[in-house]
């Protein structure tokens, strides 16, 4: 069962809920307030939009909501964590993942299809994917602008933790934000929770520009 | 009560993509002896009065906690008699 997490803002759960339902999947919104998961959760998904209005810094404010603390015992205990855009902004700020998020470089909000080169499969969300296969995926946000120190990035680098880097049609690095090296997503050292600011489930049907998200959903699937 | 005022500004060193757009605007107005410009933001928090020492305990734990994220932020807490 997948859980996917809905605060006051957010406004992607609905999307998220219907590409894993396609996948065959059985989901439930878990209200914010809630203090418990179900006892059947597979994955936590925490999804896009605008928790609290970004007010002080975005997923600053929902770092504090009684699910949070449930989320981070889940993870804690090796339970799988999705992070999505405001999600990735919230799983940062509840310091499962590394890093944080400032404005983007040109202080622009950025919506837009945008390639991404999968820098390391060796990890549950991009296991059906190749190393350096490029995709297609939406971007949608003004805060995702990844900032790490260098010392933080050596240590991404050595544990395989950068997973996905924006790029051109050919590969190569190519930064919308300003996020260190190009980074789009990231994953914890122990690679159960993971955070990308694209948004693979708007990604899921040809009719809206692209399947390239189905395959990287599914790697959480049995 | 008492006035706890809180500044919060991008660690030295973290481009402040704000501020490089400030920047050049106030440049285009024509005021050439800016060199650069960081753009923060302030707290003011209306307290019951304690001692000093308890009230910079408990605005730091809060800004540690929730008012500033220490990776990229640093912050100044200024206690106004």
């Amino acid at each position: 069962m997948i859980a996917i997490l809905q605060f006051a803002g957010t406004n992607c759960e609905y999307d998220t809920k219907y590409a894993f339902e396609k996948l065959g999947q059985k989901c439930e919104l878990i209200w914010h307030k809630n203090d418990k998961l179900p006892e059947n959760t597979d994955l936590v998904v925490v999804p896009g939009g605008f928790s609290y209005g970004d007010y002080l810094r975005s997923g600053a404010i929902a770092r504090f909501s009684p699910i949070m603390k449930e989320v981070v015992k889940f993870a804690n205990s090796g339970g799988n964590v999705l992070g999505i855009c405001n999600g990735f902004q919230i799983l940062v700020e509840s310091h499962l993942l590394p890093g944080a998020m400032k404005r983007n470089d040109n202080l622009h909000f950025i919506s837009k299809f945008h390639k991404l080169k999968v820098v390391s499969n060796n990890n549950k969300f991009l296991r059906l994917l190749s190393n350096n296969e490029i995709l297609n995926i939406p971007i949608a946000h003004a805060e995702g602008n990844f900032y790490i120190n260098e010392d933080g990035l050596k240590e991404l680098y050595d544990n395989e933790q950068v997973i996905l880097k924006y790029c051109d049609d050919n590969g190569c690095e190519l930064n919308p934000n300003g996020a260190t090296d190009s980074i789009a997503g990231v994953c914890n050292k122990t690679k159960n929770v993971f955070g990308l600011m694209p948004h693979p489930e708007r990604a899921i049907d040809n009719e809206i520009g692209s399947i390239d998200g189905i395959n990287m959903l599914k790697g959480f699937l049995n | 009560m008492i006035k706890v005022v809180v500044n919060i500004s991008l660690k030295f060193g973290v481009l402040d993509p704000q501020g490089k757009a400030v920047n050049h605007a106030l440049h285009t107005m024509g005021f050439d002896s800016i060199k650069s410009v960081r753009v923060g933001k302030q707290i003011v928090l209306d307290m019951q009065d304690d001692t000093d020492e308890n009230i910079l305990k408990n605005v730091t734990l809060m800004c540690e906690s929730l008012l500033a994220n220490t990776v990229i932020e640093d912050y100044t807490i200024e206690i106004v008699r």
